[in-house]
């Protein structure tokens, strides 16, 4: 029994970090908010020149073979700065998806090849979600048609844009007919892999909605040490302290929740669609908390377009109802807490 | 992440269990806050200790069977899911226990950690006086050095169960011309001591809970001092924070309230889904207990690995004490209008055990230092906010 990260695993999201810090600063975020596509190849080039398109590509195809508990920290630091790229839907949630086919299906090892050096941009669009993700700039699409995946490439597919509050989100409505050459899965393997997807993204939002719950911290902390009024810094203040005090505290609780998910989902756990809705519903409070203390500390400057918080708020209120929002995932807690069969009690968090 | 257990967890696990399984009482043991529960509580700690689970992580020598925390985790799980008597003689067993683990001089340790573990001697806490609570560095209680006994004059307060106990362990100023967190000596004192007078407090439950304690030239000798004199606060300090969240509330006893209220939920569904909020707070109990216990075993590994746990086990305090609540108002809205019935009253629901819980959990976020300060600690160590 050892529920911690080895030294390898927090090493990596160390680097990622100080990569991110460097080259996804606020400035940057604001810049490609302003564009017209909302992505910046440059950024997706360093991205790709990191390895970190790479991460969930087998390692027989030059990926480095990473499961869902590395993604957990490396969610948190693309949350935690907002990268304005959709990079985990292409390199975790659809390389899973894609990984996951039989290896027969055409194009699937060289689509994972073209993930992993970071030459494509795939838009994920589970039905759970009502718009497709970065449809706009996507160069493929995996969409549902009942049971059924469809790989369809863009030019078949008309995106209808619908601006999210979040300027780097790019939501589209994706209108399109299905047919028989883009359909890699149906059926029973079809359903089993949408809901494996389903869990990835679920995931994918919570680790980011905890990155950015981090941020807004962080943001608050140093805002409020700076800050003077009545001649002393606000944050000495207990009301101040006691705000940023209870966002430390959800953000401590939450952490553990999302591990024990992403270990359940590497595993393929049978508890998996609880540990990950309690991870999504644990992270997303976590954030919208910080999200609401963090404007109050901010005072009439968290109002405003030009302080960064801005940014990463809207983040963290888009994503919260992303792959399914709070009453989706209560349901499926409340299905099992509530339900005949639930083992509850002491000695269950780890075994059934 | 390795979340299996290994074999010789398990087996510890299914020794626990099976021991339990024959040894817990049948019938509940009389509420500890009584002369008589306390007496049938420190029998039943006698049993424990004889099977060596009273203290699972003292070394054998000193009463225990030098368990690590994991296992400690797994023997707190089995406890409480077996529904063992409370545990009386924590402050002792948890607070003072690791004090003198790390501070104490060997012969106190033989002196007092095995009559602890058996609970021969149970003890009572003295940090809080009449005008220092929250603010503990304004002890006022005296013990004057003369010779080779300190002479100790003053007030303290809120002694949990102190009437009933054997031993107080405190802080005292021995320093007469110190203040604040200076000249502070830890010190252990016989309550049966010439001087001593313990005047019961009857706490929300109506019971004689708690005390206050009067020291009117008390006598107690030098070797009785845990730690440095003028020290002693260095010495209360370093085990608050880890222990504080912890050692005294583990995650077991949250999830078996959480099993215990889903099935009360149950047992009451129709007339609780009148309040969807109900409905949606056993849930949210159950994600609170689980977290809680996610957080330990996180915790605990990186423990194992030699990281230092900071500030930020005062959130555990916060986290627990605040789940304790939520449980147990839940329970009470739950049980509706027969949620106030006392155990005497014949139509009580399970002895009236929810609202015996639900009184008890108004104290949580007070006691082991207020959420408040905890809030204060959180912000100012863990988060570096300038003090106030």
């Amino acid at each position: 029994m050892d529920f911690t990260f080895t030294d390898d695993q927090l090493a990596f999201r160390e680097a990622v970090s100080r990569f991110l810090m460097t080259e996804a600063a606020p400035e940057m975020l604001r810049e490609i908010w302003d564009t017209d596509v909302g992505r910046s190849p440059d950024l997706r080039h360093k991205i790709a020149e990191q390895g970190l398109t790479a991460l969930s590509v087998p390692e027989s195809l030059g990926g480095l073979g990473m499961d869902d508990v590395a993604w957990s920290l490396m969610t948190q630091e693309l949350g935690y700065y907002a990268i304005p790229d959709s990079l985990a839907d292409t390199a975790y949630v659809a390389a899973g998806l894609i990984a996951a086919l039989p290896e027969t299906v055409a194009k699937r090892e060289e689509r994972l090849c073209a993930i992993a050096d970071g030459s494509i941009r795939i838009a994920v669009g589970h039905p759970v979600n009502p718009f497709v993700a970065d449809a706009q700039p996507a160069d493929l699409l995996l969409l549902a048609h009942g049971d059924e995946v469809h790989a369809v490439p863009r030019a078949l597919v008309d995106v209808i844009a619908n601006p999210s509050v979040d300027h780097s989100r790019r939501l589209g409505r994706v209108v399109w007919e299905p047919n028989s050459a883009t359909r890699v899965a149906a059926g029973e393997a079809g359903r089993a892999l949408w809901a494996a997807t389903l869990e990835r993204g679920v995931l994918s939002a919570a680790g980011q909605l905890l990155g950015l719950a981090q941020r807004m911290l962080d943001l608050s902390v140093d805002y409020t040490a700076q800050r003077k009024q009545f001649g002393k810094p606000i944050g000495s203040f207990q009301a101040v302290k006691h705000h940023l005090a209870d966002v430390a505290t959800r953000i401590e609780f939450a952490k553990p929740v999302l591990y024990r998910a992403a270990h359940a989902l590497a595993h393929g756990e049978a508890g998996v669609a609880v540990r990950v809705s309690h991870a999504k519903l644990a992270c997303g409070e976590a954030a919208w908390l910080a999200a609401r203390h963090g404007i109050q500390v901010h005072g009439a400057m968290g109002y405003t377009w030009e302080v960064d918080l801005q940014m990463f708020m809207k983040r963290a209120w888009a994503l919260d109802a992303s792959w399914g929002d709070r009453g989706f995932h209560k349901t499926r807690v409340a299905g099992f807490v509530l339900g005949d069969a639930a083992a509850l009690g002491p000695g269950r968090t780890f075994e059934e | 992440m390795e979340l299996a257990f290994t074999p010789r967890q398990r087996a510890f696990r299914a020794e626990v269990r099976a021991w339990l399984a024959d040894n817990v009482p049948r019938t509940p043991l009389a509420s500890y806050d009584t002369r008589e529960g306390f007496e049938q509580h420190r029998e039943w700690e006698r049993r424990l200790f004889d099977a060596r689970l009273s203290m699972v992580m003292w070394p054998e020598a000193l009463g225990g069977r030098g368990c690590d925390l994991i296992e400690w985790l797994i023997f707190e799980e089995e406890y409480y899911a077996s529904g063992a008597p409370l545990r009386v003689n924590q402050n002792g067993q948890l607070l003072l226990g690791p004090t003198l683990m790390e501070f104490g001089t060997e012969a106190q340790k033989q002196r007092f950690l095995p009559r602890m573990a058996s609970s021969e001697d149970m003890w009572a806490q003295g940090w809080s006086e009449p005008n220092a609570g929250s603010d503990m560095a304004a002890i006022t209680s005296k013990a004057i050095r003369e010779g080779d006994h300190y002479v100790l004059n003053g007030q303290k307060t809120w002694s949990t169960r102190a009437i009933y106990a054997d031993w107080l362990f405190g802080l005292f100023r021995s320093d007469p011309a110190s203040s604040r967190h200076h000249g502070l000596s830890f010190l252990t004192v016989p309550l049966d001591s010439p001087g001593v007078t313990i005047r019961p407090i009857r706490a929300l439950n109506g019971k004689e809970a708690f005390a206050e304690i009067f020291f009117d030239d008390v006598r107690v000798p030098v070797e009785n001092r845990i730690g440095d004199e003028g020290k002693g606060w260095h010495v209360a300090m370093a085990t608050a924070g880890f222990e504080r969240g912890l050692l005294l509330r583990s995650p077991g006893r949250f999830q078996h309230t959480t099993r215990r209220l889903v099935a009360l939920y149950q047992a009451h569904r129709e007339v609780a889904d009148r309040d969807p909020a109900i409905r949606d707070a056993v849930c949210e109990s159950w994600m609170g207990a689980e977290a809680y216990a996610l957080s330990a075993y996180h915790t605990v590994g990186r423990l194992a690995k030699g990281a230092r746990i900071g500030d930020e086990a005062s959130t555990n305090k916060i986290v627990w004490s605040e789940l304790d609540l939520k449980m147990h108002e839940t329970a009470m809205r739950i049980l509706g209008a027969r949620g106030e019935l006392v155990a005497e009253a014949p139509e009580a629901e399970d002895g009236a055990s929810w609202l015996e819980g639900f009184l008890f959990a108004q104290a949580g976020p007070i006691y082991a230092g207020t959420n408040e300060i905890q809030r204060n600690i959180i912000a100012e160590r863990m988060l570096g906010l300038p003090k106030s």
